[in-house]
């Protein structure tokens, strides 16, 4: 969460400029932390080996010409589940050891072409699926607020990444709460953006209809920067839309919360919500009524059917989009198997997880004959109304607000045996990915066992400016104390972490 | 039973058929990769078309119009929205594990094409035309033991256009396929070039006795030229009346046709059939059609086989079969059609006497080469620029028919202008009257008993004086003028 040479990328831009520091120092800070904590945190599948090259070059040609862009420099760290050309994509799978990948997602590259440097790529659930990134195949990432717990998934090892430092900014995906629930447990902001504002083309798919890219930052102007670097229409991914992605930063310097109407789902916040949480959020709405800000009790009565709605499209999707891990182009491929049949059954059976097996098994019964009209086609027409729903409350309120998740970081293990309770974590997040609608989590404190509390903000198609902005005021309410990997791994320069516990 | 309707040892048969046809474009249906068949295996690939993780369609804009191009041409309703779906099984030859192709939305219902056979003149409804993507190819040959996959035909954009069970009998069936297959390469849609597999069909066939309801369907897969289509349903029809005959139930099944056995084989069962778990592909929104794109194709279609036919016979005299054949043919209607309007833009060679040799030419001598050496012969040394003037030879007298189609065929032979035979052979036509009358009169002396024989009403034997006369001058008198001379030296036979 901290370094020593700068603490918003603004401040960074301002300090490369005036030469306080070189590319080349502050790259191999990142990479030098990243390393040192690569067993404690284990945020990181890969380091990018070439990264320091990238930095020198940058540095040059800063002598010669101005930065184009403040992100140019900035350390970055990538999901493992996005494409970097020539370096490992494995999304946490075996069956895709040794993969390379062959181009860089749209969202990574235009990043790349404003000059920021990737530091490495995060651990994650495999192919994304999961809320705890302990379904990785290369073992799970550690929440750096205390490492009995786990960082939230799936983007967990994005999430963990910026709060222990290893970079200021990461890329996570978002598909039923990937981004935001492990923002919540690391206690930093993510954002989850309306689909089609960033372009799918490179990440490997979990379900296409509801995937998005998302930033994690500690500020929110940070993330809106990444946001709006990324955003856009791309002609490889024919769900984007053209919007103009500086709407977004016109939005949140034009943004003021007196008179901005809350949304807030009163009958959401019962059984199964931590009543540290609750209090929290009433803290929060308290502060934020005293800058000016209505609340609106609205209901969303369709809201609760999200999970059930959520694990037959998403799986439905998924069994689809996973059936090219066949064994025969790339990747892993069974050794020794004999027939076709037996390839295809024994490369997936070994290549794949548990997790990810069980949901290609329920999205292939969702989809089959028989069974799709009961299920996919059922879920699709709740889908609507959930959509219809959020959008005839925006027609009451601005924002709607809700606890990202229903408890602070749980422990290892905790809700591995239980796959149910584990989707339960992502009851109040799904619903975003459901609707199409931007949605972001912002710390607000720590608990009574220092674990941070995020507060999820869901706002209409195409305001994530405005609500960068609500996190923006949130997180000036809310001050984060530093985590605990801070105290045991320092963040002075041109040290290896670990010597001073 | 309607009447008319042919029986097969009693039973009448109730068929529809598929038909893949590769669409023209310049590449792939959902990546930029070329569109092209023949090149080394696995060169024509990307990303998209190999399905590596985190590729997606982009939907060729192309494929779109040219599907639109052939459903216009065909009396379709372009449908306002179509939706791509995934279509699921594993085979290494489809990269995706799911093939992209339309299911509950198809591009365009509807329409119709009309069929000519000697049982007469029907039409056979078209049920849809939906764009998918083609599969790659599994390759066995080589190594034992051992498969590998071609993906350069992956993601190459395919029409399907399904018809109606409307088809009653082999003839019926392969006449429907050959009129759309000139229909797809009159527009430009595909090349229908069946050898490559851009134009392949699948054949439904149920037998009932007439009046009955439809009988138990059975598909036929990939038959691949239209020999084999009349093959395979011969075949099929004698199997499934067989199985009838003898108590047996017919097995809704798909089958394979075997070229080497002329026989049809059982691929799979109804029961083994594939649960291909269709769904709207995410990636794909749903297209919906810019009607602006529709007018635009509409205006511009081009004349459209049967309007061709319709005009040879109207404009040019040719009859509906004569009219057929060179329709039937791109290229030798284009080559026709040439040479029509050079033929009309001559003084010397305007007007019904030049069009009607042309014809007779086309059809006789240039469809005989045609047939034998192909399209090569419609360009080059002998395209109608160059064959044109053979026949104003003709018309002025300065060559006889026979002479000209000799150098025709010689010319073709040797890939040189006719022109150029007609030079080097010295070819001129013999048509000086003195130079004639004593050819007349030579032969006439040569043959005193077929004189009397003529003169005393066998008037057939003119030809064979016209002959003797045409042989003696080594073909170069002009007959016209021998046969004047020669009836004034016979007089009329008396009777």
């Amino acid at each position: 969460m901290k370094n020593p040479f700068f603490v918003s990328l603004a401040d960074f831009a301002r300090g490369r400029d005036e030469g306080r520091f070189t590319l080349e120092e502050v790259t191999a800070y990142f990479l030098d932390r990243t390393r040192s904590l690569s067993d404690e945190i284990h945020a990181c599948l890969s380091v990018n080996d070439n990264a320091i090259n990238r930095a020198r070059q940058l540095d040059n040609r800063l002598r010669r010409e101005k930065p184009p862009s403040p992100l140019t420099g900035y350390p970055l760290m990538v999901k493992d589940n996005l494409e970097v050309r020539d370096q490992p994509t494995t999304c946490a799978s075996r069956i895709l050891e040794g993969y390379r990948s062959l181009r860089t997602a749209t969202a990574v590259s235009r990043l790349l072409s404003l000059g920021a440097i990737i530091v490495g790529k995060t651990n994650l659930d495999e192919f994304a699926m999961g809320s705890s990134t302990e379904n990785s195949a290369f073992g799970p990432t550690r929440n750096p607020w205390d490492p009995s717990r786990v960082p939230g998934g799936s983007s967990g090892g994005s999430a963990a990444a910026v709060a222990a430092g290893l970079a200021p900014l990461s890329l996570g995906s978002d598909t039923g709460g990937s981004i935001r629930q492990p923002a919540a447990f690391c206690g930093v902001i993510g954002v989850k953006p309306t689909y089609g504002r960033v372009s799918r083309s490179g990440l490997v798919a979990f379900a296409s209809s509801l995937d998005q890219i998302g930033p994690f930052a500690v500020e929110a102007e940070d993330a809106l920067e990444a946001l709006v670097a990324m955003a856009g229409a791309d002609p490889l991914d024919m769900t984007t839309e053209g919007r103009d992605p500086e709407e977004m930063r016109r939005d949140f310097h034009q943004a003021s919360l007196s008179g901005l109407r809350l949304g807030v789902p009163v009958a959401l916040f019962g059984e199964g919500l931590d009543s540290s949480i609750r209090e929290r959020l009433a803290d929060v709405r308290k502060g934020l009524s005293s800058d000016g800000v209505r609340e609106e009790e609205i209901e969303l009565a369709h809201a609760a059917m999200g999970i059930n709605v959520y694990y037959v499209l998403a799986t439905s999707e998924a069994a689809s989009n996973l059936c090219r891990f066949d064994g025969v182009r790339y990747g892993f491929r069974a050794p020794g198997s004999g027939t076709l049949r037996e390839m295809y059954e024994e490369t997936r059976d070994k290549g794949f997880g548990l997790e990810v097996k069980r949901r290609i098994l329920l999205g292939t019964f969702a989809l089959s004959a028989g069974y799709q009209e009961a299920f996919y086609r059922k879920a699709r027409k709740v889908q609507a109304l959930i959509r219809q729903e959020f959008l005839d409350a925006f027609s009451r309120c601005d924002i709607i607000m809700t606890p990202t998740s229903p408890t602070p970081a749980f422990s290892f293990g905790e809700k591995t045996g239980d796959p149910l309770s584990m989707y339960l974590s992502d009851i109040y997040t799904i619903t975003a990915n459901l609707a199409g609608l931007p949605a972001l989590s912002v710390p607000a404190g720590v608990d009574a066992d220092g674990l941070p509390v995020g507060v999820h903000l869901i706002g209409p198609p195409w305001s994530e400016g405005r609500l960068l902005a609500v996190a923006r005021e949130i997180s000036r309410r809310w001050p984060m104390p530093l985590p605990r990997v801070h105290a045991t791994h320092g963040t002075a320069p041109g040290r290896k972490g670990g010597g001073e516990k | 039973m309607s009447e008319g309707t042919p029986l097969f040892r009693g039973y009448e048969i109730v068929v529809g058929l598929e038909v893949h046809t590769q669409l023209l474009t310049k590449s792939k249906m959902f990546c930029r990769c070329e569109n092209r068949f023949g090149a080394p295996p696995n060169t024509l690939v990307c990303p998209v078309c190999l399905a590596h993780p985190g590729s997606l369609p982009v939907l060729n804009a192309q494929a779109v119009r040219l599907g639109i191009r052939a459903g216009l041409a065909a009396g379709c309703t372009v449908n306002p929205v179509s939706v791509f779906e995934r279509k699921h099984y594993f085979y290494p030859d489809l990269p995706k594990g799911y093939q992209i192709s339309q299911y509950a939305h198809p591009l365009l219902s509807g329409g119709s094409l009309r069929v000519r056979t000697g049982a007469g003149e029907r039409f056979i409804r078209i049920h849809r035309m939906h764009l998918e993507e083609d599969a790659g190819k599994n390759l066995h040959a080589g190594i034992p033991d051992k498969s590998h996959v071609d993906l350069n035909r992956a993601g190459v954009p395919l029409l399907e256009i399904v018809s109606e069970p409307d088809i009653r009998s082999p003839d019926e069936a392969v006449d429907y396929l050959k009129r759309l297959r000139q229909l797809l390469r009159a527009t430009r849609v595909s090349d229908g070039n069946m050898e490559e597999g851009s134009f392949r069909c699948d054949i439904n066939l149920s037998v009932r006795r007439p009046g009955a309801p439809y009988g138990t369907r059975v598909e036929i897969k990939n038959v691949n030229s239209f020999r084999f289509v009349h093959k395979a349903m011969l075949y099929e029809i004698d199997r499934q009346i067989d199985a009838i005959e003898a108590g047996e139930p017919i097995r809704q099944e798909t089958r394979l046709f075997d070229p080497a056995s002329g026989a049809t084989k059982s691929m799979r069962s109804k029961e083994e059939a594939l649960d291909y778990r269709y769904f709207p592909d995410p990636d794909l929104p749903p297209l919906r059609m810019e009607m602006a794109m529709v007018e635009e194709e509409r205006l511009a279609m081009p004349e459209l086989p049967e309007r061709r036919v319709a005009r040879f016979v109207e404009t040019m005299g040719l009859s509906l079969a004569d009219a057929e054949t060179i329709v039937g043919e791109e290229a030798l209607a284009a080559y026709f059609e040439e040479g029509v309007s050079l033929l009309h833009a001559s003084p010397a060679t305007k007007g019904e006497k030049g069009r009607d040799r042309w014809i007779s030419f086309v059809l006789s001598e240039v469809l005989r080469e045609f047939n034998l050496r192909g399209e090569e012969v419609l360009e080059g040394a002998t395209a109608p620029a160059a064959t044109v003037p053979l026949i104003a030879k003709v018309c002025s007298g300065d060559l006889s028919f026979s002479q000209a189609k000799e150098v025709y065929h010689t010319a073709v032979e040797e890939k040189v202008e006719p022109l150029e035979i007609v030079s080097r052979q010295n070819l001129v036509q013999i048509s000086g009257e003195g130079e004639l009358v004593a050819l007349v009169e030579a032969v006439l002396a040569e043959n005193p008993v077929e004189v009397e024989s003529y003169r005393k009403g066998k008037d057939r034997l003119f030809a064979f004086f016209v002959g003797g006369v045409m042989k003696k001058s080594r073909g170069k008198a002009n007959p016209e003028k021998v046969g004047e001379i020669l009836r004034s030296k016979l007089g009329s036979p008396s009777p």
